[in-house]
């Protein structure tokens, strides 16, 4: 009477992947049938197709940049560790967490990463850099052909003009954290923890 | 040697004629016996039982992972503009609507992980995943052994299912089938007369009572007034071939589809003897005007049966009802809603057509514990003035999900195989474009400053 799915997925792995993100054991049971489900393939790691297949995510505007921060760099197929690691930092944080050892390491869904993934929606290069040309490509994406590129080239000239504190014309990591609104952490994806 | 024949064919006799006397002749009458009823008795209070057990076995085992079929996230399900409108309210410099702020990216970021752990569009495509074990091992998520007693009950289900009902439900789809086409082509030499429309009905309808007891099929049906008429066109929520058994044990319809080879081929050809039904060749369904027609021929004679159709064009799993296409909407005549809802508990009837062929999937149906469902007849609707075809299949679909208490998507059950079109995302910028440019003047305003 054994279940499917999680029965490819051991106990140690689980245990790993829980002090790795924080997830719960139930969590990470439910993600795991997930992965499954959308691993067409059945060979223990989504492509990029596979997230393709999910109708909302396709329509996303900036679906294709939101699939790419799951692979790493120059790789095609994403397993499950690293699959949960990039879903970690959006797991809400937790009071009792706050008061965590700091020698620990920073927890995955900290400010900081959270903040450094939505960065990286931006960087196209990763660099570390956002230029104008990342920004307007970006934005291109967003607006389709609504917008002309004058409009758009003037919006990202604003953007750049207001967060660029050291006169680059490029926004740094630094420099972005600084113009994100304090609120914009929290209104990320909140897992319920498996009922 | 010999004697073993003998016996086995005495036995043999002895099993046919039980197996008819006791359902088969009841069931063409419509007369239940009371097997069914006390056999859904049984089976709902084992499941209760089962149910109790197995929740107390996960409080004792915290390490068990329990089921939740309400989904992992909670979801905020404001509209782009409300949501983007909180972020940037939150923004240390305030810019009061309009324009763009890098933080935008934060909506689209979020939705699309959201989208990522749960989405509302691929799970209608897989069986629904129930809240607790019915003791089936093919809706075996994440149970693991709790004790002795539900193993020995789960292993006598798998006895009871599979040596015994499974040869039952077997026999009487091959009796009723047979019936069915040796009857339809009786009927069928027949010269057309009221006779003949009479005897079609009556073979019809205690055919497929027959096939119904073969799934141990307990159905409900609601509002029986708003029966379809002739003439008028009865449209059904999509969830497996059973669908058509489940409506035709109350009712007579003329079904519509594409002409197959094989055995449904046979039944095809030999029903349409008897009465008209409408069946299409393959490369007649790409002329969506000859399918127009045909359908409005059709309904136009008064004296043919009501037009059964499934707008969805697939099978979706019963927890949803999905875009309905607008053609069965065009044709004009009277709308007859149909809302049909099975109990997953007993048995799941959807039909994952890419994991199962039709024959395994019988298969799965008849060593399911049973088939439960309601039926409810809604009020018959027409298109009003004003309203085309897509709004009229809007309003037609949002009564059915209403009544069968299913969720109501507009997505198309089309993407399970296909790919979603473009267009959307295109709405999808749009949208966001209108939100940072709003009117052309403001923008060029705000540079001039």
């Amino acid at each position: 009477m054994g279940s499917r799915a999680s029965s490819l997925l051991r106990e140690e792995d689980i245990e790993e992947i829980k002090k790795q993100t924080g997830f719960s054991h139930s969590q990470i049971t439910r993600l795991y049938s997930r992965f499954h489900s959308l691993d067409k393939g059945e060979n223990g790691a989504l492509s990029r197709e596979d997230f393709q297949r999910i109708p909302e995510l396709a329509i996303n505007p900036l679906g294709d940049r939101i699939i790419n921060a799951f692979f790493p760099e120059g790789e095609d197929q994403v397993n499950f560790r690293g699959f949960m690691r990039t879903l970690a930092h959006f797991r809400p944080v937790e009071d009792n967490e706050k008061n965590k050892d700091p020698t620990s390491g920073e927890p995955l869904n900290s400010r900081t990463n959270k903040l450094f993934f939505a960065f990286q929606l931006y960087d196209l290069d990763r660099d570390d850099k956002i230029s104008r040309d990342e920004l307007l490509q970006v934005l291109r994406m967003m607006v389709g052909v609504n917008i002309s590129d004058e409009q758009l080239g003037s919006i990202a000239d604003r953007t750049i003009q207001e967060a660029d504190t050291n006169g680059d014309m490029c926004i740094s990591f630094s420099e972005f954290t600084k113009v994100m609104p304090g609120k914009a952490i929290d209104i990320t994806a909140d897992l319920q923890n498996g009922a | 040697m010999e004697g073993a024949w003998e016996i086995a064919f005495v036995l043999f006799q002895v099993w046919l004629s039980i197996v008819v006397g006791l359902i088969v002749l009841p069931a063409m009458f419509g007369v239940s016996l009371g097997f069914t009823d006390i056999y859904i008795k049984v089976l709902v209070k084992t499941l209760e039982w089962a149910t109790l057990r197995i929740q107390r076995g996960q409080k004792e085992q915290p390490t068990l992972p329990s089921q939740s079929a309400n989904g992992i996230i909670e979801k905020d399900d404001g509209s782009m503009e409300e949501e983007i409108g909180e972020l940037r309210r939150s923004h240390p410099k305030n810019l009061a609507g309009g324009d763009f702020t890098m933080c935008d990216a934060f909506y689209f970021c979020k939705k699309g992980i959201e989208n990522i752990v749960e989405d509302q569009v691929t799970q209608r495509f897989t069986s629904e995943e129930l809240a607790s074990w019915n003791l089936l091992t093919r809706t075996n998520n994440n149970f693991r052994y709790i004790s002795v007693r539900l193993t020995i009950i789960w292993g006598l289900g798998v006895f009871i299912r599979y040596c015994i009902l499974l040869p039952l439900r077997i026999t009487l789809a091959v009796i009723g089938l047979s019936w069915l086409v040796i009857g339809t082509t009786l009927v069928g030499l027949l010269p057309s007369c009221n006779a003949k429309n009479w005897l079609s009905d009556l073979v019809h309808i205690t055919c497929y009572r027959i096939c119904a007891r073969g799934l141990s099929a307990t159905i409900r049906y609601h509002n029986k007034e708003n029966r379809p008429k002739k003439g008028g066109i009865c449209v059904a929520n999509h969830t497996s071939p059973i669908d058509i058994v489940i409506l035709a044990n109350d009712g007579c319809y003329a079904m519509v589809g594409q002409v197959h080879g094989g055995l449904m081929g046979v039944i095809q050809r030999s029903i349409v003897r008897s009465c008209p039904h409408v069946w299409f060749e393959r490369s007649e369904m790409k002329d969506r005007h000859a399918v127009a027609k045909r359908l409005k021929d059709h309904i136009a004679d008064k004296t043919k049966l009501p037009i059964l159709i499934f707008p969805e064009g697939t099978c979706i799993n019963n927890t949803s009802v999905m875009m309905f296409k607008k053609g069965s909407f065009e044709i004009g005549g009277t709308i007859y809603p149909v809302a049909i809802k099975y109990d997953p508990q007993f048995g799941d009837a959807f039909w994952n057509s890419a994991k199962y062929n039709m024959v395994s999937y019988l298969l799965r149906m008849m060593t399911s514990w049973a088939i439960v469902c309601n039926v409810w007849y809604l009020p018959p609707m027409t298109r009003q003035d004003g309203e085309d075809a897509v709004q009229f299949a809007n309003r037609v679909k949002s009564a059915i999900a209403h009544q069968g208490g299913l969720v109501d998507l507009s997505w198309d059950g089309g993407l399970k195989r296909e790919k979603v079109k473009e267009s959307f995302k295109e709405e999808q910028q749009k949208m966001y474009s209108s939100m940072i440019v709003g009117q052309q003047g403001r923008l060029m305003l705000s540079i001039l400053i």
